[in-house]
């Protein structure tokens, strides 16, 4: 066992962890911060998406002591500072972008990575950015809504189906 | 997982100490290999990550063309080889899906020399020159079939450079679940000829399409390689796509890199 520190949703924290621990377990039950799912475990779904040092990541597929050091943004660490929804979290409700919720913390990351670089994506580049976001409930309409919304776009000619 | 002693040494001579150790094994991102070892595939004794070699992060133009350093990131080169290698720039950006981007790098991809990555047919295209700790490598020396490489115990890539092309285009045609390329074609066309790299086809990794080499050289058109076949032969097949489908994908997908290369 090592010890890691790291900046998580912007405090400092730290834990002991084996080399095989991933990112994922570090958070979730290093942590207990249980918002970043874990769907399959393969770096198919998207599920455990987090920001790394501001970049997305599936945080399955990363060792946690790979990754001392740096700077970690999860879903608990969307929220306003008055505990509101973030601008995109909003949108998501506001448009049925969720239905059991599982794939939202992933999807509202990379969301959230896609407009810190594209702030006013095409619907085909929130399709395209989305690939690695597997839904396998709500389906993608609605989802890719919110993200069009949430950049401030009008929705309103989006299939809504 | 089985357990390992994980390292993550500052520069390549440290590195290069790290990897000497017995059952030592480089990390370069792990967007293969730590899927692998979660299915027990591989069990390093040892993991030595180097994406915290500052001297093998990033691009820059330098002797020989594109310089790109092993541990570069998809997202970065596809960013910042955009002014100089628009083709190599695009195919990295078209790698996985953005997180596998954020972690994946182009000396991972090579060194594990998967069948269906994109990169390999870009650095054989090229005629790339794969730098490790130890000497320079030819790519056509470097690629030696499935999963497979020139590599030596202990011996890690560094960067790779490129030469830069009069006019290049990579198209692969994905496969949607994995997003690997069922098959990728980079097409090169230099001042001394063209150089045609292969992916996600062959049964022995990438390969270079000599024949269609040949007769762009001598006309760069899509229309120069209609009368030639590809055998199916030496073909992969699985249930994604019969070795005739493959070798079908390669000719199309030549034509369509050569137009889209203008």
């Amino acid at each position: 066992m090592t010890k890691v520190s790291m900046t998580v949703n912007g405090k400092a924290v730290s834990g002991e962890v084996e080399g095989r621990t991933l990112l994922s377990s570090f958070l979730r039950e290093g942590l207990g911060l249980t918002g970043t799912h874990v769907g399959c475990d393969t770096s198919q779904c998207g599920a455990c998406v987090v920001h790394v040092d501001g970049k997305p990541v599936k945080s399955c597929t990363v060792f946690a002591a790979d990754v001392a050091g740096a700077s970690v943004k999860t879903i608990e660490g969307m929220a306003n500072a008055d505990g509101s929804l973030s601008v995109i979290q909003q949108a998501f409700q506001d448009h049925h972008g969720l239905q059991c919720g599982f794939c939202t913390p992933g999807m509202v990351m990379s969301s959230a990575a896609l407009l810190a670089e594209n702030p006013k994506p095409t619907e085909a580049e929130v399709r395209h950015y989305l690939d690695g976001n597997i839904c396998r409930c709500t389906g993608y309409h609605n989802i890719v809504k919110a993200v069009m919304a949430a950049s401030g776009q009008d929705v309103s000619a989006l299939a809504a189906e | 997982m089985h357990n390992f002693d994980f390292a993550k040494p500052s520069t390549i001579a440290d590195a290069a100490k790290a990897l000497g150790a017995d059952g030592a094994q480089a990390l370069s991102g792990g967007q293969t290999l730590i899927p692998t070892m979660k299915q027990r595939l591989a069990a390093p004794g040892v993991l030595v990550s180097l994406t915290g070699i500052k001297e093998m992060q990033g691009v820059c133009m330098g002797d020989g063309g594109l310089h790109v350093g092993a541990a570069t990131p998809h997202a970065v080169v596809a960013k910042e080889a955009v002014a100089h290698y628009p083709a190599l720039a695009a195919l990295a950006g078209g790698i996985g899906d953005p997180a596998v981007r954020s972690r994946g790098t182009i000396g991972g991809s090579i060194a594990n020399n998967d069948p269906a990555a994109c990169y390999p047919s870009a650095v054989l295209a090229s005629g790339a020159t794969v730098v490790t700790n130890k000497r320079k490598i030819a790519a056509d020396d470097y690629f030696q079939g499935l999963f497979t490489t020139a590599l030596e115990e202990g011996e890690f890539i560094t960067e790779v450079v490129f030469p830069i092309p009069q006019k290049a285009a990579y198209v692969k045609f994905n496969q949607p679940a994995s997003r690997f390329a069922l098959t990728g074609v980079f097409v090169a066309k230099f001042a001394n000829g063209v150089r045609v790299g292969v992916t996600g086809a062959g049964n022995d990794g990438v390969f270079r399409w000599k024949e269609a080499e040949a007769a762009l050289s001598a006309n760069f058109s899509a229309s120069a390689i209609s009368g030639l076949t590809v055998d199916a032969g030496g073909m992969n097949t699985d249930l994604h796509g019969s070795a005739a489908y493959r070798a079908n994908l390669v000719k199309v997908l030549t034509g369509r890199a050569v137009t889209a290369a203008g």
